[in-house]
């Protein structure tokens, strides 16, 4: 399976092997196996889940399974910034949907997608549980409290105008 | 650590010239950092105030991170201990007040001109009794000794010198109910357990909180993390476990964070790992992410993703307790369930039952946030009304607006009235209304919401999170939502509500866990409580609340237009019409609803109906 994205994260496939066989012994490691990978690759392509596959013994067919029962793993590369906004109960009925509108409308994407230049992808996230700042959006790690659709345009264009700049 | 003994040395040494929680005669300074705390902004204002410190060498200040203080409305928030002074909270602070704080400590002279209030003659303070946040917001939940100087891992201590049997009896005769919703009686729980042979047997944290909109169970992981590790020992002697394992969600890095250097220190100390104070028990801890699925929050479910599998729930009986974890018998406790257990063996369990009612013993916390001017963690006895909580706590709903609907127990659970408020919050009388104790979410409702949606939005939560297995949750939920969203579309009719109504009764009683089991129940309680919204929607084709978008026209009231012609201006579609000076006209068949020319009015003059 020695192909173009195999060559190309030779590291993150060796540190993957690494964290493996460091628990490999124990019980239940496919879990903390996916999310490692993920942190490393930030995405699991078919690839990476036939390494582990491989690596761990574990049917390809049980991992894809368990790849996309759970939102967190993703088969498909994210864009660049991560852009969620909390639909949990408190920020939603403090008006978190218009937020969300807003920031569909201003990235021309819809939830779960990635804009065209990799930039934005956007995503509506669980309860982050600082329901005290709601309705909230994130960036990356930042959090954005008490949120007003208005304020939408400046906080994209922080995080545009930074890539102008690097 | 060898003995009891020795750790009642390490409490005592901690202790020594301690006076109103600050030792030594030092001034203690404590910044709420969890993560709400550090959301809103503490981390910098931390940062300063330890440069701040250092910079004016007061030697006698100590500058600490502590976890959840509870009024998520006023973070950051920094409280001052000095001795013999009452403690001082200062609100909503930054990096420019953190500076003025240390400020007033070294000239020993108060400045008025910083933001702080008497936090615990509050109202907000004076009804709540904290016994699984007793630690919260107080002690650094990074420091060890710090959860051993309030009698840390006495508790486990005193199980050890107890038998397990004593000690399950001791929880039995408690009344500890689990907190994570349904209620079930913890001793119980280890007592189906204990009896089982086996060659391994696990304690299980559930700390994967997915009611979206409580963060109890996140601020005692944050805030208080010995407390939940302590428990589990104490669970896992009661059981013969020697292992334990945490699930807690991965939304939740600070809490994962916490818990794995309380793990670490705890082993270091010997208080976690082999023959735990020279008794001859064993146990160890590990943590387990989750990775977004809200059913592992169903036991069943957790385990089978703690085995590295799909999280899907399965048939009970065989119960966890007879085969749970890879097939041995294992406990799974909630974490505030947890945080509970070393006070109840510390103050046992007639202590424990003067807290609370006769079938609902100890205190409650929920996460009170939604509609409600403080938002925040509270914690009061079971049996406190739903007004206590939501207006002599909360301080009711903001901006003058009108109470109108309480919902307790997330996604699970229901929607109340104003009827309701004067409810004693306890397992039964909640689920006799129709809602449930749940884990611990409250959120508020005001007249701007509507009902329909909110039923529309829980279920839309539900439909996602099914795991798929059996079909009435799978199926029936999805054609609940479908109902719901044709309603809020203002294309319902009134077979629709009947056919909600008993496709609602049907998933209920068909479901295989309790996700489906319980996803009617927003509906259900609506529809009991909001039918006239219902019939609003579906008759009327009006949303009483003014918030289904399908069914508001926007219209100019002549008389307070100005001509300004802002509304036209930022009109996407271009469908009002009018001079300058002259009041504007709304084309109703080209708009689109969307609102810009409300927001964007100065003058009142654009109406929502």
């Amino acid at each position: 399976m020695q192909n173009e994205f195999v060559q190309s994260r030779e590291k993150e496939f060796s540190e993957l092997k690494e964290y493996i066989d460091s628990i490999k012994n124990s019980q239940g490691i496919l879990m903390q196996t996916l999310q490692k990978a993920q942190d490393l690759f930030g995405y699991l392509p078919l690839e990476v889940q036939k390494f582990i596959s491989e690596e761990t013994n574990i049917p390809l067919a049980d991992i894809y399974g368990v790849v996309t029962f759970y939102t967190q793993f993703t088969i498909e590369e994210k864009g660049r910034h991560k852009v969620g906004v909390c639909l949990g109960t408190a920020c939603y009925v403090k008006g978190s949907q218009e937020v969300m509108d807003k920031l569909v409308e201003e990235l021309g994407i819809n939830v779960g997608q990635t804009t065209e230049d990799k930039l934005f992808t956007l995503e509506a996230t669980r309860c982050l549980g600082c329901c005290g700042l709601a309705p909230v959006m994130t960036v990356d790690e930042d959090v954005y409290g008490n949120m007003d659709p208005k304020k939408v345009p400046e906080v994209i264009a922080k995080y545009k105008n930074q890539e102008v700049r690097a | 650590m060898k003995s009891i003994d020795e750790l009642k040395m390490l409490r005592d040494e901690f202790n020594k010239n301690s006076k109103n929680d600050s030792r030594d005669n030092e001034i203690r300074i404590v910044v709420g950092m969890a993560t709400c705390g550090i959301s809103a902004g503490a981390k910098p204002v931390f940062d300063t105030l330890i440069k701040e410190v250092e910079e004016k060498r007061l030697n006698n200040v100590q500058v600490v991170q502590t976890g959840c203080i509870g009024m998520c409305t006023y973070e950051p928030i920094v409280e001052v201990y000095a001795p013999d002074e009452e403690k001082v909270t200062y609100t909503h602070v930054n990096a420019d007040k953190a500076k003025k704080i240390v400020e007033e400590i070294e000239k020993k002279k108060q400045d008025d001109s910083i933001e702080k209030i008497p936090l615990m003659d509050s109202q907000f303070y004076k009804k709540q009794k904290r016994v699984a946040l007793r630690n919260c917001g107080i002690i650094d939940p990074e420091n060890i000794n710090e959860y051993i100087a309030k009698d840390g891992y006495m508790g486990l201590g005193k199980a050890l010198s107890m038998t397990p049997d004593e000690v399950i009896a001791l929880m039995k005769n408690s009344g500890l109910r689990g907190r994570g919703g349904a209620g079930f009686p913890t001793g119980m729980k280890w007592s189906f357990a204990a009896p089982n042979k086996a060659d391994q047997k696990y304690i299980i944290c559930n700390a994967d909180e997915g009611d979206p909109g409580a963060f109890m169970d996140r601020s005692v992981l944050e805030g208080d993390p010995h407390a939940v590790l302590e428990a589990m020992a104490i669970a896992g002697y009661a059981i013969g476990a020697t292992k334990g394992f945490i699930y807690v969600r991965a939304e939740y890095p600070v809490a994962v964070k916490r818990l794995e250097i309380a793990i670490k220190q705890a082993r270091e100390l010997g208080l976690l790992g082999k023959n735990i104070f020279n008794s001859g028990f064993d146990f160890d801890i590990e943590t387990r992410l989750g990775a977004g699925a809200f059913v592992c929050g169903e036991e069943t479910a957790l385990m089978q993703s703690i085995e590295g599998k799909r999280g899907m729930s399965r048939v009970k009986p065989p119960f966890p307790a007879n085969k749970g974890l890879w097939g041995k018998p294992s406990v799974i406790n909630n974490v505030e369930t947890l945080a509970n257990i070393p006070q109840i063996i510390n103050g046992g369990a007639e202590w424990f039952r003067s807290f609370g009612t006769e079938k609902s013993p100890g205190t409650k916390v929920f996460a009170l946030g939604g509609k409600i001017t403080n938002t925040g963690l509270v914690e009061v006895p079971m049996g406190t009304t739903l007004r206590e909580v939501i207006y002599d706590i909360g301080g009711g709903c903001p901006n003058g607006k009108k109470f109108k609907a309480v919902q307790t127990g997330g996604p699970s659970g229901g929607c109340l009235t104003k009827d309701h408020l004067d409810t004693p919050i306890e397992y039964e009388t909640l689920m006799a209304v129709g809602s449930m104790m749940g884990s611990g979410g409250m959120i508020v409702m005001d007249e701007d919401n509507c009902m329909v949606d909110i039923a529309r939005f829980f279920l839309d939560f539900t439909v996602d999170e099914s795991c798929g297995k059996c079909t009435p949750c799978r199926v029936g939920t999805r054609r609940m939502l479908s109902i719901l969203e044709k309603i809020t579309a203002g294309e319902g009719t009134m077979e629709d509500l009947e056919e909600l109504e008993s496709l609602a009764n049907s998933v209920k009683d068909s479901s295989l866990c309790g996700l489906g089991q319980t996803a009617p129940n927003p509906v259900l309680s609506t529809l009991k409580y909001f039918k006239d919204e219902y019939i609003a929607h579906v008759v009327d084709k009006k949303c009483p609340a003014k918030h289904c978008k399908a069914l508001l026209t926007y219209e100019i009231n002549k008389d307070k237009c100005t001509g300004c012609t802002l509304c036209a201006r930022k009109c996407p579609v271009q469908c009002i019409d009018g001079t300058v000076k002259n009041p504007h006209v709304i084309n109703k068949e080209l708009c689109i609803k969307c609102g810009n020319c409300f927001s964007v009015c100065r003058f009142g003059a654009v109406e929502k109906n």
